[in-house]
């Protein structure tokens, strides 16, 4: 199969180790993969900020680099979830909004993409060392993304995955809400992260660059030896 | 927490989460309290086989009422009045306080009791009637203890969900002259006692209304204290306050709401008790002649007219109040309800108080969430509260057709109009994280521009990969066909 990657521009500027991963699993998988360097973001952050007109040319800039690809997949629930949105984004445009449908509609998330339409769950990789999974929001509650990663991560060979009570709790990033409400917002990944004193893991794993950085950003802070680690890079250990 | 319980205002959102953040008993009162409750729900609603298809019953149910409220609060009201009730219209807070500080002062009413209801804290009934002397005694103990403390509810299922017994049984010390205890049975049992003294001698009944149906003009009241019944029954004149969405069109419709409502909110299968009451006829007429000699509906318009006409956010109005999205919420579960700063917290606060205040007056709460999506998750007429979220937000920054911006400083703006030029353009976009990357260079310049200030108070900043992926791919693929 023929995919386009959109790399997001967290994982293009932040972690492009994990969006060449992402590569080298869509392509181990059997898809052929190109990258269009024409792509930026998907407008997230103005959108949920309430500036749906500066979302917007982001979001049309969008829909031209990816308007003929046969699939679009993004290492990341969130802005998959975002290009979902684009159909509210052109509501009052009706030729845009019925692009953005089709755009949506095949626009996928890495793990659900290789589980629910590649049907693969086994990539032959290999990663020593116990693993938590967190379920990042958007995946988890706009896309359903709960068992794909799991299923993928149990055919890891030395992977022993680790579940966490509060897997499906927030990190607490939530875009500018980091920045706005700091406090707030590391509150919250506290309450998560205080769970890793009673369960030891090696690296807490997620499919969205976002909640890593945030997730990574406190670990640091806090003096943890936890690592972080895109779902794709793990995928793509051998 | 920041100024008196009642300076507390949305507005100073972030200044009162963050006092809220620095009381470690808070904490720990809310983490147990909201992880109880949500435990509860779960093992509740694991025993419905048919959850998902009650959700969407009820759902459509609200849905359908909505559409044609005008009709259905028309038949409540003719229903109402014909069992015997008299029906009074509020447009807004001002009018349902007039109408019920009337009814009382009319009828010389002066020892008032009242059951626990969102609404009457909407348009601060206690704080009119006490103006005129004749504040009600909250009858919920819960209510009753925040009365005490001179609060205002931080939940709207659980009053004084944010007070450990330790602290409530100190106020008791200090407010009632009790032994020391902080068994909640004996706290309990204080308080049963002077209650009942109140019922006893009450003249006036004030209650809330779960739910009303239309087609007998009867409303249900659920509760799980009794004190309902009391205040509803043993004063000659009851006086319910309900907002107009409360109604719903048949009685039959009770029978999914009823399985919904106690699961989410408090994870019982159903209240201790649930007082369905139709006018006073059936109390005249009964043998026993029990019950009030009067009964009054306060409808409670206050903006739910204008919400109800309005196609992207009308869903607000399926809400049942049963609080589950308060306790599903993280920042609600970090942070507690007084933060909010209005009378409904939490996500469904978010989403209600800029729409019943109005945006100017609730700037930071539809901005207060990740928008994570939990609420949505639990919510049991599946009201799709991130959306709304993200519709207000909207309706902030950019106006809704009527009234002007109420969140669009000219720097934000100005940034993400600049954000939105450069992400549009591949050539900018390079351009930008170009000198991004040179601003990395400059760690005094990363630790005191704002957002990055703000982030490193807590954490690590992030560091922009030396190469991006765009120009470390082309390189490898070069390599690997080479």
């Amino acid at each position: 199969m023929n995919v386009a990657l959109f790399a997001t521009c967290l994982g293009d500027q932040l972690s492009p180790d994990a969006v060449h991963a992402t590569v080298t699993v869509l392509e181990r998988a059997g898809c052929n993969v190109t990258f269009d360097p024409r792509q930026t973001c998907c407008g997230q952050p103005a959108f949920n900020s309430g500036f749906w007109q500066e979302a917007r040319e982001v979001a049309r800039h969008f829909l031209d680099v990816f308007g003929d690809a046969e699939a679009i997949v993004a290492p990341s629930g969130s802005c998959t979830a975002m290009v979902h949105r684009f159909p509210d984004l052109f509501r009052d445009e009706p030729e845009m909004r019925e692009r953005a449908e089709q755009v949506a509609h095949k626009t996928f998330e890495l793990a659900t993409f290789l589980v629910r339409e590649l049907k693969v769950t086994d990539l032959g990789a290999k990663f020593a060392g116990r693993v938590g999974w967190h379920d990042a929001c958007h995946g988890l509650r706009e896309l359903g993304v709960k068992q794909e990663p799991r299923q993928l991560l149990s055919k890891v060979e030395g992977l022993e995955l680790v579940e966490m009570k509060t897997c499906e709790s927030c990190c607490g990033f939530g875009g500018t809400f980091s920045v706005k409400t700091p406090e707030i917002s590391t509150a919250m990944l506290d309450h998560k992260l205080d769970e890793l004193a009673m369960t030891p893991i090696d690296v807490l794993a997620a499919v969205d660059s976002s909640c890593l950085m945030q997730i990574r950003g406190r670990l640091e802070r806090r003096g943890s030896p936890v690592r972080t680690m895109h779902l794709a890079e793990i995928l793509a250990s051998q | 927490m920041t100024g008196t319980p009642h300076s507390r205002h949305a507005n100073a959102f972030h200044a009162q989460a963050n006092d809220a953040l620095q009381d470690a008993t808070l904490k720990k009162a809310l983490r147990n309290a909201t992880d109880l409750f949500a435990e509860r729900r779960s093992a509740a609603i694991d025993a419905v086989p048919d959850w998902e298809a009650l959700r969407d019953h009820a759902r459509k149910v609200k849905d359908a009422t909505v559409a044609r409220l005008d009709h259905y609060i028309e038949q409540f009201a003719d229903n109402a009045e014909k069992a015997g009730a008299t029906v009074h219209w509020a447009r807004d807070a001002k009018e349902a306080c007039a109408i019920v500080t009337k009814l009382a002062e009319d009828r010389g009413a002066k020892r008032l009791v009242k059951s626990k209801s969102m609404a009457t804290e909407e348009i601060h009934l206690n704080k009119a009637l006490a103006e005129r002397a004749r504040e009600p005694v909250e009858t919920d103990l819960g209510e009753w203890i925040i009365q005490l403390a001179g609060e205002t509810p931080s939940h709207i299922i659980v009053p004084a969900i944010h007070m450990t017994r330790d602290a409530i049984g100190q106020l008791f010390v200090d407010k009632l002259g009790i032994p020391p205890s902080n068994e909640p049975k004996t706290l309990a049992a204080h308080a049963r006692k002077r209650l009942r003294d109140h019922f006893a001698k009450a003249d006036l009944g004030i209650s809330g209304v779960n739910f009303g149906v239309a087609e007998t003009g009867s409303i249900l009241i659920l509760e799980n204290e009794g004190n309902v019944r009391m205040t509803t029954s043993m004063p000659k004149v009851h006086v319910a306050v309900m907002g107009i969405e409360r109604v719903i069109p048949r009685f039959a419709d009770l029978e999914v709401f009823l399985r919904l409502l106690p699961r989410s909110g408090t994870g019982q299968h159903l209240t201790t008790y649930q007082s369905i009451l139709t006018g006073t006829d059936n109390q005249a007429k009964s043998a026993m002649g029990q019950g009030p000699e009067e009964m009054h509906i306060v409808l409670l318009d206050n903006g739910r007219s204008k919400i109800a006409v309005d196609e992207k956010m009308r869903e607000t109005l399926a809400c049942i109040r049963c609080g589950a999205c308060l306790n599903a919420c993280p920042v609600y579960q970090t942070i507690g309800g007084h933060a909010y700063g209005s009378v409904y917290p939490g996500p469904i606060g978010a989403i209600l108080t800029p729409q019943l205040a109005g945006m100017h007056e609730a700037k930071p709460l539809p901005f207060a969430s990740t928008l994570c999506g939990a609420c949505k998750d639990v919510c049991p007429v599946k009201i799709d509260i991130p959306s709304l979220l993200l519709e207000l937000r909207q309706r902030a920054v950019e106006g809704d057709g009527k009234q002007a911006p109420a969140k669009r400083g000219f720097f934000e703006l100005l940034t993400w109009r600049m954000w939105s030029w450069f992400m549009r353009n591949p050539t900018r976009y390079r351009f930008a994280t170009a000198l991004a990357r040179l601003g990395q260079r400059l760690p005094l310049l990363q630790k005191t521009m704002p957002p990055m200030a703000a982030w490193h108070s807590t954490r690590e900043l992030p560091k922009l990969a030396k190469k991006s992926f765009r120009d470390t791919y082309r390189k490898a693929k070069k390599e690997s066909n080479g």
